[in-house]
């Protein structure tokens, strides 16, 4: 009996310890087990979106396989968690994930009520309505009595709540869990706007029954910069995965893709030795080794590569640069320098 | 009872309790083992919410429960009694949450009771064809998965209605379209609240004449036709002060808007899909139940009846069902918590339901989950536990009176 007690009080002591003690580095963690769980959509076309073998591509994708070619020499070591916009925070918190890489928006309130930490902005994005067309709508303005279908748990909620209230113009707002329902239920008549990211809503629109038939509205209602998330208090994997989009921004501007990588190895420009590690000790401040940037570039190639691939003027979804153009070419994309 | 042996030597009389001692007291020794145990449960109690808090400091995510005063900022499309706007606080969305729960089960526990007692009772019928068609709606309705049904009633039944624009127009009923019966809405106007009296009053005053005319008939055998004058008194005393009033009551019917019907009073179909799926469902079982409960009134009950002169359907009513409810009762309130915690597969069409936008929509703005998902867990016990109160209170007045 007393065997019993003691053996059961010994459980019980060693479980609260377990639930106390689990906070170590990510870094240290990803390493002991050889991937990067990296949190993405549940299906999103250009951003996280798994083909029909299983693979998954996109702008967001990338990211992650920079994350694990620069923690270890190899893009494909990464495990990938499909989440709905709603689990998304809680998955990252409870260290289900080591990063989120999905289409999230930056906001006062995520960065500091949540406990995580908003890693940079690999796309800068802004809401936007699509209708049908034979609704004959030019603008966002003559919606007034539309009902509209948005995800639950966005930032697209609260946007279209107060767009249509500051225009005084009725609404009913229809709101899903999940992406793909709020298309079906768009698709099937359920509502007259679908309104969420305008790049998400170029990707969905892919998934109707007559794309042609639907057109994106022009007014952009509000800013949505997307990026990377990790959980606040861990500063080293914050930095691994900050410059991880950083050096694809500055491979870019000084004109390294994954094509000429090992042939500007041997570049005389010492910005571009620094990036490639040649020069330097910036991948040892990390904690990663030298090559790191090299092994992030040879993976996915430059911001602009990964850009053209999964959501550029040649894809499906057709997106020209714009607000994502370097900032030397207009844009918003910009990279403190590495020295 | 070793102990006692070895100890009660043979001064010890019949009456006396043998000398043990208190270390081997089985009373003192189960005292100590409760007693340990409440310590040992109410602290790993205090150490999970003390390990909870402490951790969720550390991580650097917001606790407690200040959140609730902040405004929600997102709209909610469904709230029949509670006025919601944008600008309402995150306590307003618990509320519009949990009228929105109560509203469908209270709606659907009144449709599954209905449908269920008549399938029950159809199931039981001497026509065969009635009594087949209730056995397979019960075989068909209770094995499939309740989630599956919900989805065919609102992505293969009421998706496939005509678009907003092409909506079904059923005249004084409103207009049916893919979102949503558009119905009239009851507009009162000044002096329309004599109405509700006359309705309480007529309810009143029909429950009075039950009561004489149970009196009466106990003691001199006549009866009188309760049913009938009750149901004019209800229809008749409204509508006099309807008319006495100046008619206040008009309706506001759905206008053609741009994007459809606007106005009127729209019931989204997202409850429609939910009411049905869930009544449906739930009849079932219910059905099984009231089976259950009629069978288990012994035949000669109805022999007896039957004896005495009263018809079928009399003796359904006045002998059979008043036994069978005792049995019936127990089950019915799990059903009845059953349809209530169904509930909130609403998370799943996108009905605002206390599942969906508090422990959803809520905790995805704030991020403070263990605040939101406890408030939530305990309104659904406080649900159930009211639920059972009221069923248990029920049953016990249904039960045997022994004279």
């Amino acid at each position: 009996m007393k065997k019993t007690i003691v053996s059961a009080a010994l459980t019980v002591a060693t479980l609260g310890a377990a639930v106390t003690g689990a906070s170590a580095a990510t870094l240290d963690d990803v390493k002991a087990k050889g991937f990067v769980q990296c949190g993405v959509s549940q299906g999103l076309p250009g951003f996280s979106n798994p083909d029909s073998e299983g693979n998954w591509t996109g702008i967001d994708v990338d990211l992650c396989k920079g994350v694990a070619a620069a923690v270890f020499g190899d893009g494909s070591k990464v495990k990938y968690t499909p989440l709905s916009a709603k689990e998304r925070f809680t998955a990252l918190q409870s260290g289900e994930i080591d990063v989120l890489s999905r289409n999230t928006t930056w906001t006062a309130t995520r960065d500091t009520t949540l406990g995580l930490n908003f890693a940079g902005v690999n796309y800068y994005d802004g809401q936007g309505f699509m209708v049908r067309k034979d609704l004959n709508v030019k603008s966002a303005l003559e919606l007034s009595g539309a009902s509209v279908c948005t995800n639950t748990g966005t930032t697209t909620e609260l946007n279209v709540a107060d767009y249509f209230r500051a225009n005084k113009l009725e609404y009913e707002i229809v709101a899903f869990e999940k992406a793909d329902e709020v298309v079906a239920a768009y698709d099937a008549g359920r509502c007259d706007v679908y309104t969420t990211d305008q790049s998400g809503l170029y990707a969905q629109r892919l998934k109707l029954t007559n794309p042609a038939d639907h057109t994106v509205l022009p007014e952009i209602i509000s800013k949505e910069p997307l990026g990377p998330v990790v959980r606040q208090g861990d500063d080293q994997w914050f930095n691994i995965v900050k410059w991880t989009h950083f050096a694809m921004v500055n491979a870019e501007e000084l004109g390294i893709t994954s094509a000429n990588v090992d042939e500007m190895k041997n570049s005389d420009n010492p910005a571009v030795k620094r990036v490639l590690g040649t020069e330097g000790e910036f991948g040892a401040a990390l904690g990663l080794g030298n090559d790191w940037a090299y092994n992030i570039i040879k993976a996915v190639g430059n911001y602009g590569e990964t850009f053209d691939r999964n959501v550029g003027p040649d894809t499906d979804l057709a997106i020209s640069r714009g607000t994502n153009a370097l900032w030397s070419n207009g844009g918003l994309q910009y990279a403190p320098p590495i020295r | 009872m070793s102990v006692s042996q070895t100890h009660g030597s043979g001064s010890a009389a019949a009456g006396e309790k043998p000398k043990v001692r208190l270390l081997n007291d089985p009373k003192f020794r189960s005292y100590i083992f409760q007693g340990v145990l409440v310590v040992f449960l109410a602290w790993l109690v205090w150490s999970m919410v003390n390990n909870a808090a402490i951790n969720l400091k550390n991580a650097g995510v917001a606790s407690g429960f200040g959140f609730l005063s902040n405004p929600a900022g997102f709209g909610l499309n469904f709230s029949p009694f509670i006025d919601y706007s944008e600008t309402s606080s995150f306590l307003d969305v618990y509320w519009v949450g949990l009228q929105n729960t109560l509203v469908l089960a209270v709606v659907g526990v009144f449709f599954a009771t209905l449908i269920g007692f008549i399938v029950g009772v159809a199931r039981l019928s001497n026509n065969w064809v009635i009594n087949r068609m209730a056995y397979v709606y019960v075989e068909v309705m209770r094995n499939i998965p309740l989630l599956l049904q919900i989805f065919i009633w609102y992505k293969g039944v009421l998706a496939a209605l005509p678009g907003k624009r092409n909506s079904l127009d059923w005249g004084f009923l409103g207009q049916l379209n893919a979102a949503g019966l558009y119905a009239p809405k009851p507009v009162f106007a000044e002096g329309a609240g004599l109405i509700g009296w006359a309705l309480l009053v007529a309810v009143a005053v029909t429950f009075g004449i039950n009561r004489w005319a149970k009196q009466r008939q106990v003691k001199t055998g006549e009866r009188f036709p309760v049913f009938w004058t009750g149901l004019g008194l209800v229809i008749v005393l409204p509508l006099l002060a309807y008319f006495a009033t100046g008619m206040p009551v008009s309706f506001e019917y759905p206008a053609q808007g741009n994007f459809g019907p606007r106005g009127g009073m729209q019931i989204i179909p997202e409850f429609i899909a939910l009411l049905i799926a869930l009544s449906t469902y739930t009849a079932a079982f219910i059905a099984e139940i009231v089976r259950a409960g009629i069978l288990a009134v012994n035949k000669g009950q109805t022999e007896a009846s039957y004896a005495l002169g009263l018809r079928p359907g009399q003796t359904l009513r006045l002998n059979i069902i008043p036994q069978a409810m005792r049995v019936i009762i127990p089950p019915l309130t799990s059903q009845y918590l059953n349809l209530t915690k169904n509930s909130s597969l609403a998370v799943a069409i996108a009905y605002p339901d206390l599942t969906a936008i508090f422990a959803g929509t809520a905790l995805n703005q704030t991020g403070q989950a263990v605040e939101i998902i406890g408030m939530t867990m305990l309104t659904y016990l406080a649900i159930s536990l009211v639920t059972s109160l009221f069923m248990n209170w029920y049953n016990a007045k249904m039960s045997l009176v022994e004279r």
